[in-house]
């Protein structure tokens, strides 16, 4: 059965197809609407008015703006909270139900904690629930907390896809109604490239649903002509459903459709995004059934939804009267106008309506309002005449309603404005807030700017447009604009205290914090007077509607506690976003690059377990987990005593060429490198300007003018990214190139070494004086063009072959076939940082912190005394007139079946924690636990160090002379 | 119901608390002018009065009290540093919180839910075991948990093997926590002017006079004033302050930016934290889920909010918490830190004499808002730097006796 007993016949409702019906459920029970129907909407329909619980009273709520405002029309979906019930279309069994209730919605068993609003003041919750001590925690928190929040969130929510997309355009105008348009037309017409976004559905903004004349003829004619114009500009970009949801310096601006995020970047913006109706302040001012004028409109003119059977209006200008008219057009009773106005201007429409004999009470105010018998709904108002600022006559008139519609005010749409940077100001007299200080490229048009009437929005567009077109240096003296009407600067009526006390409160400022008018003026009572500070102690304007019904009420009331202007008050700054935004769009698709190296799927096929370093996947040891230690005890031998081959493709590269090329290095290095031998390389450290340690590698010189750099796996993007930086300042002659993933890098070491390589390399003498420890040749390996480098890695005889990226499988597979008959193997990292660690090797950023000198880890012997200069030197130099209190140190315990000392244990002097193990490992070549760890500065060979378990056990290690192994590097040298 | 609240009820006229004194004039001349009432502001002007009898005290701010980085910060309250002198500076001042609503008679909500910081590389997980292991010799509650401890303790996370870098491990912090940001400055506002000192607001510093080498007075937009003491607690404006007194500071100012969503219904009661993903998240009493990460990557001092920052801050948000991406944000703010190179603040003595120094608090100082005051109205009132803040002292740099905090103080503060 359809129950839709509000609905308006098809002459009417641009959003909805009355030849499609679509159901859906709310609260478990199904309804039906039209497709085009907002939740709302179709609940309106079906004269479902109530939707959630306010959050602190659990007052009964409903829609008030049909505009997506506020917190109360937010509604669960199956998966999402908070949904706008007055935004969200309807599709076919979707499930909703209410938000923040405890029972049902229409019975709620905490609708009674508004009764208790006297004992909850404003910041209540500073003043109490803290006696005795620690009670807070214990018992007032989590009952605070299991009442707090509005939606419930759900853990499997299906995931959506969100992605994103880049805009780029000369103009973009927000918002589409009549001077939006008009301004998207003259900017087009000049050339520029203009994209017009719109949030609703269809173009024409306050054209679709507002009343701009007697006869309600206007709107739409108007309408139709800017919009046959727009389609037939080729220039114009039309982005619907889509909201700009903030401003970010130079106009970058991120547009909401769905799940996409647009980014556009507009070289001008042009805000016409009109005004937000306010409401009016009156006891039970959140009764479900009291809309805002506009809201009535738009049930009426976008849904077909006929709001109520019988209304009472409460106004302060012509919208309220326009508003009547469309009631009563629509087959809605008027019961009374209430004009807070002595004497209301008259206008046409208002004429209109008084001839209609409609009876209209000025000077008074809705005094409050009444629930109809469950509690739920409006059922009458009481009307009295004003006496004073916020003061009223005894007596009072009753009339029975189902509708109250409020048209009091406004304020701008400003937030985007704001943003900006823009200043809000308040004129005492028009009672209204306006905004200046703009950015050059920042453009108002419309009724952000204060116009109201039709023909002003239209020339405000137009003259904007205008405004644009001069600012790109486009002449638009040729241009004729759509739409002009002989205008007359005008601003909409905004009453300057449509606020009402009231003996039982229960008048709200804010209605997502409920916050009522004492609330407001107590938490200035209680000191808290600037406008930021009644925000947070109150809350208000906190809640999801950030403040955009609240703002302007509470500034007055301020203003007045305070004896102070509105303008001065102000209002709390506003931050993006506009709307309330879904994370999934803000994230997009997530992109967190892998990187592969080119031997990844031969360490794979050799059974390889992975481990990421960095970005970078790389092999930790080949073979089962559960043999774990077995594998890299095996891998460490088989180098120490055979050959092995460790895939280094990952350690960074970096090519520096130019006349420059050892000067830079210089400069970035401690050591020194203008004298380097061409064919050989040279150990590489880096500091930070306070000399810390942030990297290590080696430079091959190649050429006089060719440096072949290498940097760690985890610092050579900070490494690349740092020198590029420093040559901005240094401006040497010199060219940076970051080579790492173009390169595979192999090592291949151990007493056999040479022997394999000998086998598929012949055009480079390996003999010892031929290619002696720490030189560098080029030449080929398996036919493949190579570098090589003689380094000391692990501290054995062994080679770095870097070859091009796409042949560095080819080069694995051609080693290991060649040295099948040595039985070569191949090595994870794992057994790479054990080898290094049995050499002494430290490794930068788990050896070193943010705050390592080459002092603290005797390195003094990397850095040149005589340069003149550079990164870190001169910190460098201070710091050894005040000498650090720690040092690294080597320190070996034997290796029993106890617990073993880990890394990150500390080392204690008395009870004082002097340092910490930076690393430690059990040496199968040494048969013993080694390590590396930090200790007290005068900490020598031969003295014990007292390390503190992970269980607490203190136990002592012999500190020793490093390397650990083959301390005279015999094997290396080879 | 409390009974604090009763009165509130049976009033026929609201009982009103005047917590923040009505604007005045200024006095020609004060003992100690303390520039900032912000949380350090004025935590140093209530210790001052509370326990050194120092009432004659001016505490000016530009704006509003507590409307700086007070105003603006995700207010992670923890312990868990990795220098024992921080430790052991951050262990008290979670002691003060402890006792804070009572000492004051106004409530902080504070409350430690706990905070747990996750690992997602070797390093993090070497890292947050140092952490841990000066924590537990130092008397802080930190272990180090594994992946099915962290399931327990936030059975929501994505523990899975799919995330780009999978969670290894965890710092479990009971004495981590959190408090209601604001209500510290203004508890500390209440009792300090219940006492006779003097809160300004709208009063910018703007000048600094010097005689002999020691402070005398301080310039205002409302005039000058006579001091025999001056402390400067400005947070992000810390270099640009005691430029006014002649002195550089090693600092460096980023904006910090954070935000929050709609609230829902709670779900989540511990601070968790990621130092690998640079994010971190609570929910509040009201239900709001809280977003903050690292700093912007340039120095500015705007607290202008990006895109950028919040995309790349919520997407690493969805890796741990993917069903967040049908909640919704609401609001992102920005806040100026002030990055000294070792990440721990400068407190103390300066170059100029009685001109105080509480600054280089970074993104890391609202936990430490009742120590500092504590200590800073020690120094203030001997004369002397506190033995407890001594490692802060601003020579550290020119010694290189630097207090490393960089390993504890990423994406958690
Ligand atoms: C987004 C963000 C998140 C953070 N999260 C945390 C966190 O989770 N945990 C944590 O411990 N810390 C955090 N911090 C850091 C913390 O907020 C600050 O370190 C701390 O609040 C500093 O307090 P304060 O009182 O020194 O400074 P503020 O509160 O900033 O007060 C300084 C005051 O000085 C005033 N002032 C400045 N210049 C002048 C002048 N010339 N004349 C007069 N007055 C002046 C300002 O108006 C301001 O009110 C965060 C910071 C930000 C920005």
């Amino acid at each position: 059965m359809d129950t839709q007993i509000n609905r308006l016949p098809a002459s009417t409702g641009l959003y909805v197809d009355h030849n499609e019906s679509i159901t859906f459920s709310f609260e478990g029970k199904n309804y039906t609407g039209l497709a085009g129907d907002t939740i709302a909407s179709a609940l309106a329909a079906n004269n479902v008015w109530l939707l959630s619980r306010s959050f602190k009273y659990h007052r009964p709520r409903g829609v008030m703006s049909m505009a997506g405002l506020e917190a109360d029309t937010l509604v669960q979906l199956d998966g999402e909270p908070n949904v706008a019930a007055d935004r969200r279309k309807i599709t076919p069994n979707l499930q909703v139900s209410g938000q923040n209730y405890n029972g049902s919605l229409e019975k709620d068993k905490n609708a009674n904690m508004g009764a208790f609003s006297k004992f909850m003041p404003v910041g209540f919750y500073y003043k109490a629930f803290f006696r005795p001590k620690g009670i807070w925690q214990k018992f007032w928190e989590p009952v605070v907390r299991k009442r707090a929040g509005l939606g419930k969130i759900d853990f499997n929510s299906p995931h959506s896809y969100f992605d994103k997309c880049y805009k780029f355009c000369d103009v973009a105008v927000i918002g589409s109604g009549p001077a939006g348009l008009s301004a998207a037309l003259i900017a087009a017409k000049a050339g520029t490239e203009v994209i017009l976004i719109e949030q609703e559905s269809l173009l024409g903004g306050s054209l679709n649903y507002s009343r701009f004349d007697a006869e309600g003829k206007v709107a739409s004619a108007t309408r139709n002509e800017l919009l046959e114009a727009v389609v037939a500009q080729p220039n114009i970009e039309v982005l619907t459903n889509a909201v700009c949801n903030a401003w970010f310096a130079d106009n970058w601006l991120p547009i909401i459709q769905g799940n996409r995020m647009y980014k556009l970047r507009a070289k001008e913006m042009v805000l016409a995004s009109g005004k937000m109706e306010q409401p009016a302040i009156f006891h039970n001012n959140d009764l479900p059934g009291i809309l805002l004028g506009s809201a009535a409109q738009r049930l009426i003119r976008l849904y077909a939804v006929r709001p109520g059977q019988r209304a009472v209006i409460l106004t302060a200008n012509d919208d309220g009267y326009a508003t009547a008219l469309d009631l009563l057009e629509n087959g809605v009773e008027i019961a009374a106008i209430a004009d807070l106005r002595p004497s209301p201007i008259a206008t046409p429409i208002y004429e209109q309506i008084n001839n209609n004999g409609v009876s209209i009470f000025a000077g008074h105010t809705v005094y409050a309002a009444a629930a109809r018998s469950d509690k739920n709904h409006i059922q009458s108002v009481e009307l009295r005449e004003i006496i004073g600022q916020g003061q009223c006559k005894n007596e009072s008139k009753h009339f029975d309603c189902d509708l109250l519609c409020v048209s009091i005010g406004f304020t701008p749409t400003y937030q985007l404005a704001l943003q900006s940077g823009g200043k809000i100001s308040y004129d005492d007299e028009t009672a209204r807030f306006s905004i200046s200080q703009l950015p050059k490229s920042f453009h108002l048009a419309g009724a952000v700017n204060g116009f109201n009437k039709l023909s002003s929005l239209l020339d405000s567009g137009n003259q904007t447009g205008k405004a644009v077109c001069d600012n790109l240096g486009l002449d638009t003296k040729g241009i004729t604009s759509q739409q002009t009407m002989s205008s007359t600067s005008n601003t909409y009526g905004n009453h300057p205290w449509p606020i009402f006390p009231h003996p039982k409160g229960k008048e709200f400022v804010d209605l997502d914090e409920d916050l009522q008018y004492a609330d407001i003026v107590n938490a200035c009572k209680d000191g808290y007077s600037e406008i930021e500070l009644v925000k947070r102690y109150s809350t208000v304007g906190m809640g999801p509607s950030q403040g955009r019904h609240s703002a302007l009420a509470t500034a007055r009331l301020v203003a007045n506690e305070t004896q102070r202007s509105v303008a001065e008050v102000g209002v709390t700054t506003a931050r993006p976003p506009f709307r309330a935004e879904k994370l999934g769009v803000i994230a997009g698709r997530s992109f967190e690059p892998e990187r592969l190296t080119a031997i990844h799927h031969r360490h794979k096929e050799l059974g390889a377990q992975m481990i990421t370093a960095g970005v970078w996947w790389r092999p930790g040891y080949y073979g089962q987990p559960k043999n774990r230690d077995q594998c890299i005890r095996d891998e460490n031998l088989v180098i120490r005593n055979n050959v092995g081959l460790i895939d280094v493709s990952t350690l960074g590269g970096l090519e520096v060429r130019g006349p420059d090329a050892a000067e830079f290095l210089n400069r970035m290095y401690t050591f020194a490198y203008a004298k380097q031998k061409i064919g050989m390389s040279r150990y590489l450290l880096m500091t930070n300007p306070a000399g810390t340690i942030i990297d290590d590698g080696v430079a091959c010189r190649f050429s006089d003018e060719h440096f072949y750099v290498t940097a760690t796996t985890g610092g050579v993007d900070n490494v690349y990214r740092t020198m590029l930086w420093w040559n901005t300042q240094w401006r040497l002659d010199v060219d940076i190139t970051n080579v790492t993933a173009a390169y595979a890098g192999i090592n291949i070491a151990g007493p056999n070494s040479r022997e394999v390589l000998h086998k598929v390399c012949n055009d480079i003498d390996l003999s010892p004086e031929g290619f002696p420890y720490l030189a560098v040749r080029e030449g080929t390996v398996a036919h493949i063009p190579a570098r090589l480098l003689r380094v000391g890695f692990v501290g054995e005889l062994g080679y770095e072959i870097h070859v091009p990226a796409s042949q560095g499988e080819a080069l694995w597979d051609a080693l290991l076939e060649v040295g099948k008959e040595h039985n070569i193997q191949p090595v994870g990292i794992e057994a790479q940082r054990l080898l290094r660690l049995e050499k002494g090797h430290i490794i930068v950023s788990q050896d070193t912190d943010a705050m390592t000198t080459p002092q603290e880890v005797r390195m003094t012997w990397a850095i040149a005394k005589k340069k003149p200069f550079f990164v870190g030197g001169r910190s460098l130099q201070l710091i050894d007139n005040h000498p650090s209190d720690r040092k690294l140190v080597g320190f070996i315990i034997e290796a029993s079946q106890n617990e073993s000392p880990k890394e990150s244990n500390i080392i204690l002097d008395g009870n004082n924690i002097v340092g910490h193990i930076t690393s430690v490992a059990y040496s199968p070549s040494l048969n013993k636990i080694i390590g590396l760890a930090f200790a007290k500065a005068d900490t020598e060979p031969g003295m014990q160090i007292s390390i503190k378990l992970s269980s607490g056990m203190v136990i002592q290690a012999q500190v020793v002379e490093m390397p650990f192994y083959d301390p005279e590097n015999k094997r290396q040298e080879m | 119901m409390p009974l604090g609240l009763l009165k509130y009820g049976f009033a026929s006229k609201y009982p009103a608390r005047r917590d923040i004194p009505a604007p005045k004039d200024l006095n020609k001349s004060y003992d100690v002018v303390i520039i900032g009432a912000g949380g350090h502001g004025l935590s140093t002007a209530y210790h001052l009065a509370r326990y050194h009898g120092i009432t004659n005290v001016a505490v000016l701010d530009k704006g509003y009290i507590g409307g700086g980085n007070t105003a603006r910060n995700t207010a992670v309250v923890r312990s868990n540093y990795i220098s024992p002198e921080a430790v052991a500076f951050y262990k008290a001042s979670v002691e003060l919180f402890k006792n804070l609503a009572n000492e004051l008679g106004y409530n902080q909500m504070y409350s430690q839910r706990g905070q747990l910081t996750l690992a997602h590389s070797d390093a993090s997980v070497r890292t947050f075991t140092l952490r841990a292991e000066v924590n537990k010799h130092l008397g802080v509650r930190s272990e180090m948990v594994d992946r099915k401890q962290i399931r327990e303790i936030v059975p929501c996370l994505n523990m899975g093997k799919n995330m780009r870098f999978p969670i290894q491990a965890g710092l479990w912090h009971r004495d981590g926590g959190t408090a209601r940001h604001d209500s510290i400055a203004w508890g500390y506002a209440m009792r300090a002017a219940q006492m006779g000192v003097e809160i300004h607001q709208r009063t910018e510093v703007t000048g600094v006079n010097i005689n002999a080498g020691k402070v005398t007075a301080i310039e205002t937009n409302r005039g000058t004033i006579q001091c025999n003491h001056a402390i400067q607690a400005v947070a992000g404006m810390s270099s640009v302050v005691a430029k006014m007194a002649g002195i550089q500071l090693p600092i460096r100012s980023y904006p910090l930016q954070a935000m929050v969503t709609q609230p829902v219904k709670p779900f989540l009661d511990p601070l968790v934290s990621s130092a690998g993903l640079h994010a971190y998240v609570s929910q509040t009493a009201r239900g709001e889920i809280v977003i903050g990460g690292g700093s912007d990557p340039y120095e500015l001092y705007s607290t202008r909010s990006t895109l950028d920052l919040k995309e790349s801050l919520i997407a690493h948000t969805l890796e741990l918490f993917p069903f967040f991406a049908e909640l919704k944000l609401l609001r992102q703010w920005a806040g100026i830190t002030d990055m000294t190179p070792d990440y721990s603040p400068i407190m103390g003595e300066s170059p100029v004499k009685n001109y105080w120094l509480d600054a280089g608090w970074g993104t890391w100082g609202f936990k430490a808002t009742p120590i500092s005051g504590k200590c800073m109205a020690e120094t203030i009132a001997q004369e002397k730097t506190a033995a407890m803040i001594q490692p802060f002292h601003l020579d550290r740099f020119k010694t290189f006796k630097l207090s490393n905090e960089a390993g504890a103080t990423a994406a958690s503060h």
